[in-house]
């Protein structure tokens, strides 16, 4: 089958039911997005399907259509800063940095849809991603910081 | 004033070795007769080096040897170098310096690299303590030990400062001037006519002269890096998706291999039943392995999903069933005087001020606890007849060294343990049994790259946790004082079973761990005594972030707020009051101000409550405030002051002090390792929550510079959080809790 990742196509023999997220980092070797879980619990495997949030661990690749996908190599790289990606540098987010493309894959959506997101709706959609180092404050002040960017364009 | 490094004023010296194309700045080290016996490879006056700095025609490369697990130990060692390189450190080449074939004998990488990190200062202190330890073992172990920062701080600039003069003097033999009258700036040496040399074309005449030892240390007050908020190296990486972690490796001929173990850890295989497995899709292999079976297939997910179809039959795991009779055991040992493993604080007499009056009595409880760091455990391994590779981001290269060595027969020098970034650890990367278990399936698959990566359930159901513990305290109190203070606590001993993992030697002696964190504290209490009991091996635990104090610092801390609460005296002039140690009491008055603290109550359904820990030198003070909402306590505000002797990156600071904090209010929310038939019953984060974003409170932190040390900040942070929670909680609702989780018995939103 077909699937297109961050603007290119690529042709995969695998199992149908096989999660995207092991089709992107065993087949296409694309290793931004985390394995954490496996269930659905920690956000790191997070991507987006013609722009929406996917827990790449929990869709089957027959489950995705010609829907495309972005992972975190295609949202942004260290030349060319997507304003969530600029944000989190200037607000030196990472610790470990492992859950790290989930977090900035989940603002990034998030901030599309609802640019002028309040602190309580901040904190709901990102309380969806774990962090084990505890980088959570320094999330919330990036989130904020994106949304004010994006919206002075 | 500078510091003057001349060769004998520490027991390292810096020097040069020349490499292909290059120089090598690091430590140098020389044979003595009875001095490190890690040097036994090295023959009387051979001289062999650990490079911290490399450069050649492509560039600069710094080789920092402490791991990075996420607490900035990179980009920390880079700048300590930079700041007397006088370049800009994101341009270099950063690598943790395994191995390197060309400049240096293998045998000097044992030199102070056996527990890199800050995780040094956990085991160095802990160690200190260990008294009974063979002084032979410890002094091979702790080598240069203590933590990346107080450690490298002198090193790693010195070794700067030896590269920045030696390329001056290379660069003054050049041009025929005075090095007097050579400057440095941004990785060139500047001649008197402005013009500038590269340092990488230096390399070579550097490599040739003899290095430039007698070098001055620049004062803080000069600093361009150090002491200023900064960027981490490793953060545009890691915010792109473009750092590489162990799990993320590929090689040329690679396969994946999942494992399944008996989740009884340390138990065997009765027997397996794996036919369905080897006829699925992608499945090369299925291999029985020491505790367990390993499935090779073509992707991860395959091999998982073959692992999980193979039918195995477990021996019966090596300790008892379940939590019930494990803590059973542990109460066992409480104040019952064969099993006292220590009694490292005894003062006035506790016996004769418990026989009288109103004696307070309370027992509390912490579970044990997985490491579960985000990234699982995995190594990549591939093993030949002269060679054992090892890719994995571990604490403890040599180690890991040393086991697959023996276990694949080569010499030490043809196993090469190349170190990955960590996607965290808390602790679980200084064990390397699942590294070693890699090891035995790239050997039986001889020739080949194995990637061994473990589930999620694999890695929280066979991981080495924080040891379970219970402590009995007794106190009593007179005009509205603290007069006694008795503590038992008992538990299995960590560092017993972590050294026999390691060593494969039974420690003889106490383990102070089991009281660290309370027996160590810097208060004057009139009778005040703790004692350690040691509860028999168990279920194998291991460190955990911040080791000992994880606990006590829970039972020391709560007891005390108790104690001060039936005096009715404030829980935070009390604690001043009691304090004999001048850095503590100052950071405990520091919190009071940032806090506006005025006692612990707060309104209706509003409370604060304040802890201290002194763990790994450092003092620190919490001061959290929370709300008894109707759906639960929500921690509105957490301010924490810690005293860590000179800040040298505030930002990173900052994050870690944090990170600790959250790490240890998130455990003591909703986060318990139990077990059940053996198996521990946690498998994945939905029955391991953690905090989320909505409950993360704000923060405000100060670090203070009064003591005469300067101290890592990796770990303090977590001792004083929990408590500091409860009593806050105490404050809010009246409940006192005094096991972990909280949620046994209040619910948090
Ligand atoms: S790995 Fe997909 S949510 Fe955790
Ligand atoms: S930065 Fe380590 S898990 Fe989030």
């Amino acid at each position: 089958m077909q699937i297109d990742v961050n603007g290119k196509a690529f042709e995969v023999e695998v199992e149908p039911e096989m999660p995207l997220l092991w089709v992107l980092r065993d087949e296409l070797g694309i290793t931004g997005p985390k394995y954490g879980c496996g269930i659905a619990q920690c956000g790191a495997c997070t991507v987006h399907v013609d722009g929406f949030v996917v827990r790449s661990c929990q869709l089957a690749v027959r489950d995705l259509g010609n829907r495309k996908v972005t992972t975190i190599e295609g949202l942004g790289s260290p030349e060319a800063l997507h304003a969530v990606q600029a944000a989190w540098i200037e607000h030196q987010v990472a610790q470990c940095g492992y859950c790290q493309s989930g977090q900035i894959m989940q603002a990034a959506s998030f901030l599309k849809t609802n640019p002028n997101p309040s602190d309580e709706q901040i904190d709901a959609v990102m309380s969806s991603n774990l962090c084990r180092c505890g980088t959570y404050p320094r999330i919330r002040s990036a989130v904020k910081a994106a949304a004010k960017k994006l919206q002075e364009g | 004033m500078g510091i003057v490094g001349t060769v004998t004023r520490r027991t390292f010296l810096i020097g040069t070795a020349a490499i292909a194309g290059g120089v090598a700045f690091g430590t140098y080290l020389v044979k003595r007769p009875i001095e490190n016996p890690l040097l036994a490879d090295l023959k009387d006056g051979e001289a062999a080096i650990t490079p911290y700095i490399k450069i050649d025609a492509s560039g600069i490369t710094l080789i920092t040897p402490r791991a990075d697990k996420g607490q900035g130990a990179y980009s920390i060692q880079a700048r300590l170098i930079a700041e007397e390189l006088d370049f800009d450190p994101a341009t270099a080449v950063i690598t943790p310096g395994m191995p390197g074939p060309a400049y240096y004998n293998s045998a000097v990488l044992e030199e102070g690299v056996p527990f890199p990190a800050y995780d040094d200062s956990a085991i160095a202190e802990t160690a200190r303590q260990f008294m009974s330890v063979p002084a032979k073992l410890m002094s091979m172990q702790m080598t240069g030990g203590s933590s990346t920062v107080p450690d490298g701080h002198h090193k790693m600039r010195m070794a700067g400062a030896v590269a920045r003069e030696t390329l001056k003097e290379a660069a003054a033999q050049q041009v025929g001037v005075d090095r007097s009258q050579l400057t440095t700036e941004d990785g060139h040496v500047v001649l008197p006519d402005g013009k500038r040399i590269a340092y990488t074309e230096l390399a070579t005449t550097a490599a040739s002269i003899e290095p430039i030892t007698d070098v001055q240390l620049r004062p803080s007050s000069e600093w361009k890096h150090l002491g200023k908020p900064t960027q981490r190296l490793d953060m545009p990486a890691k915010c792109t998706g473009t750092e590489k972690y162990g799990i993320d490796l590929v090689v040329d001929g690679m396969v994946h291999a999942a494992v399944r173990a008996n989740p009884g850890v340390g138990a065997g295989v009765k027997s397996f039943d794996a036919s369905s497995a080897e006829a699925m899709r992608g499945v090369q292999k299925v291999i029985a392995i020491k505790n367990g079976v390993a499935v090779i297939a073509d992707n991860t997910w395959r091999a998982w999903r073959a692992a999980d179809a193979i039918d195995i039959t477990w021996e019966q795991g090596p300790y008892p069933e379940n939590t019930d009779a494990i803590f059973a055991e542990i109460e066992k040992v409480i104040d019952q005087d064969e099993f006292r493993d220590h009694r490292n604080r005894n003062d006035g007499d506790v016996d004769t001020a418990l026989t009288a009056g109103d004696v307070f009595e309370a027992t509390y409880k912490v579970p044990y606890l997985a490491h579960a760091p985000m990234e699982p455990m995995n190594a990549l391994v591939r093993v030949t007849d002269t060679e054992c590779e090892i890719w994995t981001g571990t604490q403890i290269p040599l180690f890991v060294r040393d086991h697959a060595a023996a276990m694949t027969g080569l010499d030490k020098d043809q196993v090469l343990v190349y170190v990955q970034p960590m996607g965290g650890s808390f602790g679980h990367k200084l064990e390397d049994t699942h590294v070693l278990q890699a090891v035995e399936i790239a050997i039986a698959m001889k020739g080949t790259p194995v990637k061994m990566v473990w589930s999620r359930e694999e890695d929280m159901t066979h991981d080495y946790p924080r040891p379970g513990s219970i402590a009995k305290g007794r106190g009593t109190v007179s005009n509205g004082q603290v007069e006694t203070f008795d503590l038992s606590v008992g538990q299995s001993s960590l560092m017993a079973d972590w050294f026999g993992r390691l060593t494969g030697l039974a420690i003889p002696g106490p383990d102070a761990t089991i009281t660290t964190g309370s027996w160590d504290q810097p208060f004057a209490i009139p009778n005040y005594r703790v004692t350690g009991y040691r509860a028999p091996t168990m279920v194998p635990v291991s460190s955990w972030r911040s080791v000992g104090a994880s606990g006590n610092g829970f039972f020391h801390d709560c007891l005390l707020d108790e104690l001060i609460h039936k005096a009715g005296a404030d829980p935070l002039a009390e604690r001043i009051r009691l304090c004999m140690h001048e850095d503590s009491r100052k950071v405990l008055e520091k919190v009071g101000e940032i806090s506006g603290w005025d006692g612990p109550s707060m309104g209706e359904n509003r409370g604060r409550g304040v802890a201290f820990c002194l763990s790994f030198g450092v003092p620190t003070a919490i001061v959290t405030e929370v709300t008894n909402t109707e759906a639960g306590i929500t921690i509105d505000k957490v301010y924490t002051v810690v005293d860590v002797g000179e800040v040298l990156d505030p930002t990173n600071l900052e994050a870690q002090v944090f990170g600790g904090v959250v790490f240890g209010m998130a455990h003591a929310m909703n986060c318990e390792t139990t077990y059940e038939n053996y198996a521990a019953q946690q498998n994945n984060y939905h029955a391991y929550e953690g905090m989320r974003l909505y409950q993360t409170p704000e923060f405000e932190t100060v670090a203070l510079t009064n003591a005469k040390k300067i101290r890592g900040i990796g770990e303090p942070s977590v001792p004083p959080a929990a408590p500091s929670l409860a009593n806050a909680i105490f404050a809010a609702t009246g409940k006192r809790i005094r096991e972990m989780p909280l949620n046994k018995h209040i619910d948090f939103v």
